[in-house]
């Protein structure tokens, strides 16, 4: 089906989201305006104006009440996602980088950058269900031990009894989210040699996802409980996002190199497409071009029957699938 | 010595630490006193030597002289080392014996390269000092050895001939399927690989990390893969693996170049001096490769191994006769100098005068020399091509050019024509450049030449090529992007006739398959690829191929490999193999691509007959290798379906085991989301049906309905 192109945004987009129904879809981009679109006909339902800043990334509560979004500005706001009214903003000293909600929505785990003296850290906020009770102090502050190097993204572990940790030195780490001990890491062996752009888990937690600006361009699959690789999907474009159905055993990867690595002779088609792989054998069996930039975000739509792509060019491209996509074999 | 220590002491001793100048303490050379010194050169300098004496010679026979004379023999002594290379600051010491007071008659004098001892040993030894005295001069490292000699002679072991595994070197020929072998240098990896087309794949067999310190060089035959280290040179090789079969000293060696019948080893290195005036040092060794016995060595400055200042270009020595590697010729200014094997020495003991000579060119099998002079006194003295025969020295055919500016020589493979291409000045003004060909046709009586000129005269000459073992060539001329490319046919005597021009073809660079028939137009960086049929004169396939910067046919002309390496880009490195039609066979990314060379093979053992034979009869042998290939598809498709199988299981292990775990924590989960929430989990899991809306048409049915307002 022709994809649907969704130009809200003014600057290269930076993550997407759906919520759980899979029936909205929200976007975030350099501009300061976190988006919400109907995810079947990719109509504009609102903006959440409040930030001052690139926003990199945002999750959205199980009943869709509230978004939390992270912001270049230093700051992670809580918003009503129906009003599109600002509930809360939690101050950091440094640009924050992704956002995620634990299950039961009760905590969030925030990641700062590196930035004047500080370091890159992750840090944990409990999130008051009335909000007179909501402070700013966090529960846990976890320090990368690499510092200076950003950490791209930091998710809930199964039962919200881990952190899984992924960022610019190519470790994936695993914490304990009591603690605040490190549990596990990968290693330069099996793990990946790049900075890691993309964390995306699967809808039970057992699992996740890391793609990499590798040269060889991997997305690996992980065990989210022993972070062991399972899964090794080669492209050959370095990756800014990565996604899995939950209706099929497909993954989708997208990216391409970075603006200051593109020659004028890199217009050949490839790059900027979406990958789709089979998750279990690991071979491409299809992509869809479109974008004239890297990739930057991806989403499977809960229900698995759609896709959202979000590029460096500004546009989201929402596609639904066609009916052969559900009955492809390889 | 810890610092406190330290301060005690001096203490003690009644040394005032302050009024210490700490820089002018010396220490003994060689000693450190346990502490390690950070400067880290000094490690890198001595690695390069076995003990780190290498650049110390030891002058012997020298006169005993008193105290009152040893100031004026360490000046003399000094002076005329001096000459020969740079003595180190201290590095000259003449031990005196301090019961007599007079000189033990030798001393040591260390430089600041082991080139320069060398030299300095080589030039002095022996050397007329005074008075009945010739002196003997020693590298240190020699003297250690010969004092560490056993007196006894002890006769040779003689080893039994033991027939090896490894002494098959030829086994990679004798392979089943026939395929061909390639080696790829990526990051810190060496590797050879099997090229399995049928597979559509690549067969490793044999991968080691740093197995070279620079690059790896099959022989031109293909039995031997060289590998560059530190110490010298080694030859790989052996029936399944590749062992280090020999080993040849050269150390800090930067060049190889085998002879084409693999009997000699060449291995060059240059020494860039301390002083930036001096000139570059060469040293190149010749080696017999089965016996390892060093040949000979050349020694000298850079100026000496090229041509009119010119940049010294590899292979200095080029080798000819075929596979018994019987001469090889140098070329000098205003000399060629041809040695033979036979004794390594230069052919009836002298160079050959040729003024101003610029190129040398062996024809491929007989020991014919092709040599080039250009123009001289503006034209008053023409440019001459001449073929010498050798070892006789005589001149077979000589050709005189006029008005040209370059000369390039190209022999046909069989080597019945030698080409050349002459560059000549279009106008008056030289600023426009005209090209055309001259064939000798030297299998023919007396060699008849043949002028040949472009259709459009002033086009300029890109490139040409020879189809190997045919009668035609290519060329590529015209002006650059979209320069034409024609074919020629020499075979009728007395007449070069053209086949064809191609207009305006994307292309720079030719590549004729080892067969010849099939060839590949490329365009540089721009990675277009004309698979072109020279038979038929047509175009097969045209692919792009981005960034391609090395384009190679394997050894028996049935595919190309073409290689981006790391160094163009690094986006994009790895390597594609290509059928000779121009399909894409497979391709393989890999990080940081250095170097890919296919494993040459010897020239076939067939007469020219037999092989006109085996084409003839081409269809019997059809039908076995399709079976073959239909089999092979076959098994491809099952270990496909078997590997699909095992990841499947290996797949359900995991769903199941994360299950599992999801029922385990369920009631954990429902506190966590709080209880109102259970229920909507509950019927979640619930409602896994399928819904279908299945619209019938069950009756269809067409009435006329009045209309009444």
């Amino acid at each position: 089906m022709r994809p649907i192109l969704m130009k809200g945004h003014e600057r290269p987009l930076t993550f997407l989201r759906y919520h759980r129904d899979g029936d909205l879809l929200f976007s975030c981009a350099k501009d300061d305006t976190p988006t919400l679109w109907y995810a079947d006909n990719g109509e504009r339902l609102g903006t959440y104006r409040g930030h001052n800043g690139a926003v990199w990334c945002c999750d959205v509560s199980r009943d869709s009440s509230r978004l939390i979004t992270g912001s270049a500005d230093q700051t992670a706001k809580l918003w009503d996602v129906k009003t599109g009214q600002q509930l809360f903003s939690f101050k950091f000293g440094a640009p924050a980088r992704s956002v995620d909600f634990a299950v039961g929505d009760k905590l969030a785990v925030i990641t700062t950058d590196p930035f004047m003296e500080h370091t890159s850290a992750i840090h944990v906020k409990r999130i008051a269900e009335d909000l007179e009770d909501q402070t700013d102090d966090s529960v846990l502050i976890l320090q990368s031990p690499n510092g200076r190097k950003t950490i791209n993204r930091a998710v809930w572990g199964p039962l919200n009894q881990t952190i899984v940790s992924g960022g610019e030195d190519a470790v994936i780490r695993i914490w304990d989210a009591e603690t605040g001990k490190l549990l596990k890491e990968t290693d330069e062996e099996v793990g990946h040699k790049k900075p890691i752009r993309s964390l995306c888990k699967s809808a039970d937690d057992s699992h996740f996802l890391t793609g990499s600006r590798d040269k060889t361009a991997k997305a690996c699959l992980w065990d989210m409980r022993t972070l062991t690789l399972i899964k090794t999907y080669t492209t050959g474009v370095p990756l800014n996002a990565v996604s899995m159905s939950s209706l099929l055993d497909h993954v989708v990867l997208g990216g391409g190199p970075d603006a200051s690595e593109i020659t004028t002779t890199e217009h050949r088609a490839g790059s900027f497409d979406a990958k789709f792989y089979d998750k279990i054998l690991q071979e491409e069996f299809g992509s869809v071009k479109g974008h004239f930039g890297p990739i930057n975000a991806l989403a499977f739509n809960p229900d698995g029957r759609s896709f959202s792509s979000g590029g460096e060019d500004g546009y989201v491209r929402l596609h639904h699938f066609d009916a052969d996509y559900f009955n492809i074999k390889i | 010595m810890a610092v406190l220590d330290l301060y005690g002491r001096a203490a003690k001793l009644g040394i005032d630490l302050s009024q210490v100048n700490f820089d002018s303490v010396l220490l003994p050379p060689g000693e450190n006193f346990g502490i390690e010194s950070d400067d880290e050169d000094v490690y890198v300098n001595d690695e390069n030597f076995e003990t780190g004496f290498g650049n110390i010679i030891v002058v012997d026979q020298l006169p005993v002289v008193g105290m009152d004379k040893f100031e004026k023999l360490e000046k003399k002594l000094c002076e005329s080392y001096n000459k020969l290379g740079v003595i180190k600051e201290g590095g000259f010491a003449m031990p005196v014996d301090s019961d007599t007071n007079k000189t033990l008659g030798y001393c040591f004098i260390e430089f600041n390269t082991r080139q320069e001892a060398e030299r300095a040993k080589e030039k002095t030894h022996g050397y007329h000092f005074g008075k009945d005295i010739n002196l003997a001069v020693y590298m240190f490292d020699d003297i250690e050895r010969l004092m560490n000699m056993n007196e006894e002679w002890e006769p040779p072991q003689t080893k039994p001939y033991a027939p090896k595994e490894t002494m098959n070197l030829q086994t990679w020929l004798t392979d089943e399927k026939a395929r061909d072998q390639f080696v790829v240098r990526c990051g810190p990896d060496t590797e050879v690989s099997w090229n399995d087309t049928r597979h559509l794949k690549s067969e490793s067999v044999h991968k080691l990390q740093n197995w070279t310190e620079s690059f790896v060089q099959w022989s031109p035959l293909g039995t031997y893969l060289v590998t560059l280290h530190r110490p010298g040179v080694a030859l790989c090789g052996g029936a399944t693996t590749f062992k280090p079969l020999m080993h040849y000293k050269h150390p800090m060696v930067q060049l190889v170049d085998v002879s084409p019948g693999e009997n000699y080893l060449v291995t060059y290195n240059s020494q860039t001096p301390n002083n930036p005036n001096d000139a570059t040092q060469v040293d190149i060794k010749i080696f017999d490769v089965k016996s390892r016995r060093l040949m000979r060595g050349f020694q000298g400055s850079a100026d000496e191994f090229s041509v009119g200042g010119s940049s010294l270009s590899w292979p200095v020595f080029k080798w000819a006769g075929g596979r018994d590697d019987k001469y090889f010729a140098r070329l000098r200014k205003n000399t060629i100098s041809v040695y033979e094997t036979k004794t390594f020495s230069l052919i009836d003991k002298k160079s050959m005068k040729v003024d101003n000579v610029v190129d040398i060119c062996w024809s491929p099998t007989d020991s014919i020399l092709a040599l080039f002079v250009p123009e001289l006194g503006d034209g008053n003295q023409p440019a001459r091509v001449a073929l010498v025969q050798l070892p006789s020295k005589v001149e077979i055919r000589q050709k005189n050019l006029f008005n040209v500016s370059d000369c390039k020589m190209y022999w046909q493979s069989n080597e019945a024509y030698l080409a050349v291409k002459v560059d000549r000045y279009g106008s008056k003004s030289k600023k426009r450049i005209e090209s055309g060909l001259e064939i000798f046709r030297v299998k023919e009586k007396d060699i008849p030449v043949e002028v040949l000129e472009l259709d459009k005269k002033n086009d300029k000459i890109i490139e040409f090529s020879w189809e190997p073992k045919g009668h035609r060539f290519a060329v590529i001329h015209g002006d650059l992007p979209r320069p034409d490319v024609s074919f020629y046919s020499v075979e009728n005597p007395g007449r070069v006739s053209k086949l064809v021009t191609l207009k305006a073809k994307q292309a720079n660079a030719l590549f004729w398959s080892p067969n010849g028939k099939h060839m590949v137009l490329a365009d540089g960086l721009n990675g277009k690829l004309e698979f072109y049929n020279v038979d038929m004169l047509m175009t097969m396939a045209t692919v792009d191929n981005f960034m391609a910067t090395d384009i190679k046919w394997d050894p028996t002309g049935r595919y190309v490999a073409t290689t981006v390496t790391s160094s163009v880009h690094e986006m994009e490195d790895g390597f594609y193999i290509w059928s000779l039609y121009g399909k894409l066979l497979y391709q393989t990314r890999k990080e940081q691509v250095f170097q890919f060379a296919w494993r040459p093979r010897p020239p076939s053992l067939l007469s020219e007959q037999k092989e006109k034979e085996v084409k003839k009869n081409l269809r019997q042998y059809v039908v076995r290798y399709e079976e073959e290939d239909e089999e092979v598809v076959a098994l491809l498709s099952r270990q496909e379906m078997e590997k699909r199988r095992v990841m499947e299981e290996e797949w359900e292990m995991w769903i199941d085991k994360w299950k599992q775990l999801h029922e385990e924590e369920k009631l954990q989960r429902q506190n966590l989301l709080g209880e109102e929430e259970e229920d909507e989990e509950e019927e979640e899991e619930e409602e896994e049906h399928y819904y279908e809306t299945v619209e019938e048409l069950i009756d269809v049915c067409e009435e006329v309905v009045s209309f009444e307002p």
